[in-house]
């Protein structure tokens, strides 16, 4: 396992929804888990998001929307980070968190999302699934 | 390894933005590469300008140094930000919070801005602060804000690192005798009272230059006498007089030739720092759990004394008696 307190997250909320609540318990209970988290709270834009990921070297996105915006922010967030030669999945973990409907979630994590999760997800799960994921970026690999 | 070092290195110094921040994890996760790469860069560090923002929790520091990016940005300069905020002693775990408030630069090419964590450091910095501000100098940095974790009293390490420093307080933190104990207070170049729009600025104020006036002699030799700023850093009130006052500390640093001296004495304090840690290491290496589980035992049964222990560590770890 990746040593936690080496592993970078980024919690961040794209868009214009202001209900940051669950942002800010899932980046509590990771700093608390040992992560080491960032948090740049509500109304960011998918170019501030983007630099933000390169600036502060993040391994993991947790992206919060509960706007209904996510199938216009998610992709365009991936188009950036993509321009930026950072590829979800193999340099970055990206997760995405609010109210997000099954299939959304679905056309989300084919697009590049690692896993969305919804509303009542225990956080055990989520920390759960960073453990198991981070290590098989990049850079944990040492390749990058 | 080595390649991957060098091609980062490269990308850098050609403005890669992507490549500066994984060369300041590298420095921040492992000792053994930050040597390789401050070795690498050193030639190309020394020019960027080094100001300090210090001050206890909730001072508005970070909300200054956004105010303070706009004013460095607007003169032209490439601006550099590291701002540290504590890890947990219990979970190794952080929360960094800073970077909230400068947002808005984020997509400012011009701007670089860093979070990071102490991971156990107590001076108000990380240990690799230093080295983070080396990649975002030999970046090409102009101006690197340096804001220090919230402080109490004692946590002072970034005189040795700024070339000035600020301190940033806010009224109602306490009486005069507060303002003339040891240590924070005396390593400000510029006080800032923020928040000036709450009760008690105009006494805070008035209890710093007080202070200062009883300090007549340091600053008459020294030739430099920290003024005293108020700000209302959401307001934007102050900032001009603050970027002022800054020009005005650089340039008397950079005239009086005071900048030489600084800037030794923080070689010097760095060379300490990397000598102990260099130490800390060998011991490490050299001694194992038990070979110290056999000491304390020694320790305990009183057949040997504490000071008597640390020299046997010491001269098994380096090879000579100490």
């Amino acid at each position: 396992m990746v040593k936690r307190s080496k592993v970078r997250v980024l919690i961040a909320k794209p868009g214009l929804d202001g209900h940051d609540r669950g942002a800010k318990v899932i980046a509590r209970a990771l700093r608390d888990a040992g992560f080491e988290v960032i948090y740049t709270g509500i109304r960011q834009t998918p170019e501030q998001i983007a630099e933000s990921v390169v600036q502060e070297d993040i391994d993991v996105l947790g992206l919060s929307i509960l706007s209904g915006a996510h199938m216009v922010l998610i992709p365009k967030i991936l188009k950036l980070l993509g321009e930026k030669g950072i590829k979800a999945n193999e340099d970055v973990l990206v997760l995405a968190g609010g109210i997000i409907p099954p299939d959304d979630a679905q056309e989300l994590e084919k697009m590049g999302v690692g896993r969305v999760f919804g509303p009542g997800s225990p956080i055990e799960e989520i920390i759960g699934f960073i453990d198991e994921t981070v290590p098989k970026l990049k850079k944990f690999r040492g390749e990058s | 390894m080595i390649n991957m070092i060098n091609e980062l290195i490269e990308r850098m110094l050609k403005g890669d933005k992507r490549a500066t921040a994984r060369l300041i994890t590298l420095v921040e996760n492992d000792e053994e590469k930050a040597r390789e790469i401050v070795k690498k860069i050193y030639s190309n560090t020394g020019r960027a300008y080094i100001i300090g923002i210090t001050g206890p929790p909730g001072s508005g520091k970070s909300t200054l140094v956004d105010k303070l990016i706009k004013k460095a940005r607007d003169e032209g300069n490439i601006v550099g930000v590291i701002a540290i905020d504590p890890t947990s002693p219990f979970t190794g775990g952080a929360l960094l919070g800073d970077r909230i408030r400068m947002q808005r630069h984020s997509t400012d090419p011009g701007v670089f801005i860093r979070s990071m964590a102490t991971r156990g450091s107590l001076g108000g910095l990380a240990k690799a602060t230093n080295d983070a501000i080396k990649i975002l100098d030999a970046y090409g940095c102009d101006i690197i804000f340096v804001e220090t974790v919230g402080v109490g009293q004692i946590e002072v390490d970034i005189v040795k690192t700024a070339d000035t420093v600020v301190l940033v307080t806010v009224p109602g933190l306490g009486d005069d005798i507060q303002a003339i104990k040891a240590g924070l207070m005396e390593i400000a170049d510029i006080f800032v009272v923020n928040k000036a729009d709450k009760e008690g600025a105009e006494a805070t104020m008035f209890e710093l230059e007080l202070m200062l006036d009883l300090e007549k002699d340091k600053w008459q030799k020294s030739g430099w006498r920290p003024p005293v700023v108020s700000t209302i850093a959401f307001t934007n009130k102050g900032v001009d007089e603050l970027w002022g006052a800054i020009n005005e500390h650089m340039e008397f640093l950079l005239n009086s030739g005071k900048i030489k001296e600084k800037r030794k004495f923080r070689v010097r304090e760095e060379i300490k720092a990397i000598v102990s840690s260099k130490i800390a290491r060998k011991i490490g290496e050299k001694m194992g759990e038990d070979d110290i589980a056999v000491l304390i035992e020694m320790i305990a049964k009183r057949e040997i004394d504490p000071y008597s222990a640390a020299d046997l560590v010491l001269e098994k770890a380096l090879g000579v008696k100490v």
